[in-house]
């Protein structure tokens, strides 16, 4: 049992190398080896989930002979594993069902290339999700970066360069904001692991003339992961990164890269910053109400569109908003949506970004909603899967998207007071009507006829298709249906996360 | 005021370089302006760490002469850090460079603006 400690720091060092072995492999063997070895993966992430179910305590790797305060470390708990465990499995989904498109959206003998990236973006991910250290944190986010940019532009068409350079301009703001933040912080603590700096941060907050500057240094850091995980109003890069990647790229840059720079600010917050601090500093507010209007804004936005993929990309943004509503809303109600909501959106969002291409198909290759009419008819299995993606967008019970919704009113409900309770109250309601407004038109025109041929001419799907699709509606489900369940996992999470 | 920013001169200069290179980053045009805002704005980063981590009077973290006291030595942990930074930035630069050279072959043009509006108007990029 004791050796499962060592599994998160595994999960770190083995996509790195991966990452080198998939460069040398040949295509086909390279997706094989991902495929397996991202397999191997959940594998490792669940007998961690499992480890600290078991022992009830989370754990902390100290990297070489350093113990804290120096040296570095990894640490894992419920929520880490549970979060690691989420994008995993939207990891080998996407790689498995986007395949069809990648083989046509690159160079075919250089695909082994495309699953370099993947690999090492797994790294970048499970150190963002492992990590105590914030500047190993840094580094791992600019990876992050690097191989998300990678990802976008093996489609090359100008669309997507220019969406890749427009992308890349904006993370390096985050990425530079950031640094200054953990900097100013190190500065103000001396420290770079979270443990110690919470304590010295709990220390210095106690001096009314410092909590303003910690506050700037919080602030900063805050601004800089919300314009890299595109809070409103920083979203505006959204349709043309999302639309123009190829289907795979797009299923991982909504699903996993946006929520796992959220998922270092959360982990920031609770563990580096300490949340009682937060509780006084301004930044708190100011993502509400940012949150609120991007849910809003976002929503607005998808209606305006011509283009599928770009509705979901600015669905997407709506979705951010919503997490970063709860991040503000605060407390452990306001918390455990927020993450509920992030695996919710993992789930439902690739989903959705890995069905368009397919109604597009039919359709002429076009993505324009005039020329979508009837697409569902000629691809049924498509329009089955884009239905339940676009129900639990909605927020129809059974699905995910409505048990966050719950989740979400729950916490402004509970300890919340009279303004914050409008607000997020206004801001479920505004953005449930709009949703169901675009995602209904959206089904609507897929399943209306359009006159000249309507008999299914896709009827085939591969089976690495169904499968991952099976597995991501099931994931769905299982957050719809059984919502008590994954919301007592992550109360426990939070527990050990402090 | 002005004493305070007196004081601590470096930093001051650390965060004017930084707002100079943000600046430049999010306003300018030119794809190749840009990318030396970003690398002015890191720069102003790395001098802010630098400065810090220098204290007046005491030596490299070297042990000369059999001197172990901690007090006699600045602290190496943001040296280590630039360094670190120094890479991220080298390794982002060429990327971005690289990314440039691809769009300057297919639109001719260094304007991002102009960029798009030549994007328009290519039949593949509907």
């Amino acid at each position: 049992m004791e050796f499962i400690t060592n599994f998160p720091l595994f999960t770190i060092v083995l996509s790195l190398f991966s990452g080198v072995l998939c460069y040398m492999l040949k295509p086909r063997v390279a997706k094989i080896y991902t495929l397996v070895y991202e397999g191997f993966l959940i594998l490792l992430v669940s007998a961690v989930l499992y480890y600290v179910l078991a022992t009830g305590q989370a754990f902390t790797y100290v990297m070489g002979e350093f113990p804290a305060p120096w040296g570095n470390e990894i640490r894992a708990g419920v929520l880490e594993a549970m979060i690691a465990l989420c994008f995993l499995i939207v990891m080998i989904c996407s790689v498995s069902a986007g395949f069809r498109f990648l083989k046509t959206d690159m160079d075919e003998s250089k695909l082994n290339l495309y699953f370099t990236l993947v690999n090492l973006m797994t790294a970048a991910l499970m150190s963002l999700v492992w990590t105590n250290d914030l500047f190993t944190g840094y580094v791992f986010l600019e990876i992050l970066t690097l191989t998300s940019c990678g990802v976008l532009i093996v489609r090359e068409i100008g669309r997507t360069s220019l969406a890749a350079v427009r992308y890349m301009i904006l993370n390096l703001l985050g990425s530079g904001l950031f640094l200054l933040g953990v900097v100013l912080l190190y500065d103000l603590t001396g420290h770079l692991l979270m443990v110690p700096m919470k304590e010295t941060i709990a220390e210095l907050a106690t001096d009314p003339a410092v909590l303003p500057v910690i506050g700037v240094a919080v602030g900063i850091l805050t601004i800089g992961l919300s314009i890299k995980s595109g809070l409103f109003p920083f979203h505006f890069w959204m349709p043309d990164t999302y639309g123009w990647a190829t289907p795979t790229s797009a299923a991982l840059l909504s699903s996993l890269v946006s929520k796992a720079y959220i998922f270092l600010l959360f982990k920031t917050y609770y563990r580096a910053i300490g949340i009682d601090v937060l509780q006084q500093l301004p930044i708190r507010h100011v993502l509400l109400v940012l949150g609120a209007m991007g849910i809003v804004v976002g929503s607005l936005q998808a209606i305006h569109t011509n283009n599928l993929n770009h509705m979901v990309a600015y669905s997407s943004a709506a979705q951010i908003g919503y997490i970063y509503m709860g991040i503000g809303l605060g407390g452990v109600a306001g918390y455990t949506a927020a993450m509920f909501h992030v695996m919710a959106h993992a789930i439902t969002k690739s989903q959705l970004f890995l069905t368009t291409p397919r109604l597009a198909e039919v359709a002429g290759g076009n993505l324009k909603f005039q020329d979508l009419q009837g697409s569902a008819l000629k691809t049924r299995v498509a329009g089955f899967y884009f239905t339940i993606g676009a129900f639990s967008m909605i927020g129809i019970p059974i699905f995910a998207g409505f048990s966050s919704k719950l989740q979400f009113a729950l916490a402004a409900v509970t300890g919340a007071g009279i303004k914050r309770i409008l607000i997020v109250m206004l801001a479920l309601a505004v953005s449930s009507m709009l949703n169901a407004l675009y995602f209904v038109m959206t089904l609507i025109r897929i399943y209306t006829p359009d006159g000249d041929n309507n008999r299914s001419v896709m009827t085939h799907h591969h089976i690495n298709y169904h499968l991952p699709m099976l597995l991501l509606t099931a994931a769905n489900l299982l957050l719809g249906l059984r919502c008590d369940l994954i919301v007592d996992l992550i109360g426990k999470g939070l527990a050990m996360f402090g | 005021m002005i004493t305070h920013l007196w004081i601590n001169n470096e930093e001051a200069v650390a965060i004017i370089l930084f707002g100079i290179g943000f600046t430049m980053l999010l306003f300018q045009k030119n794809l190749l302006k840009k990318l030396i805002g970003m690398n002015i704005m890191d720069t102003g980063t790395f001098l802010f760490l630098a400065s810090m981590g220098y204290i007046e009077g005491r030596r490299p973290p070297i042990v000369e002469n059999g001197v172990l006291e901690r007090s006699a030595y600045i602290n190496p942990v943001p040296a280590g850090l630039v360094l670190t930074g120094i890479v991220v930035s080298v390794s982002v630069t060429a990327i971005m460079l690289s990314l440039t050279v691809r769009l300057y072959k297919r639109y001719h043009t260094l304007d991002i603006d102009e960029m798009y509006e030549r994007s328009k108007h290519a039949a593949e990029d509907r």
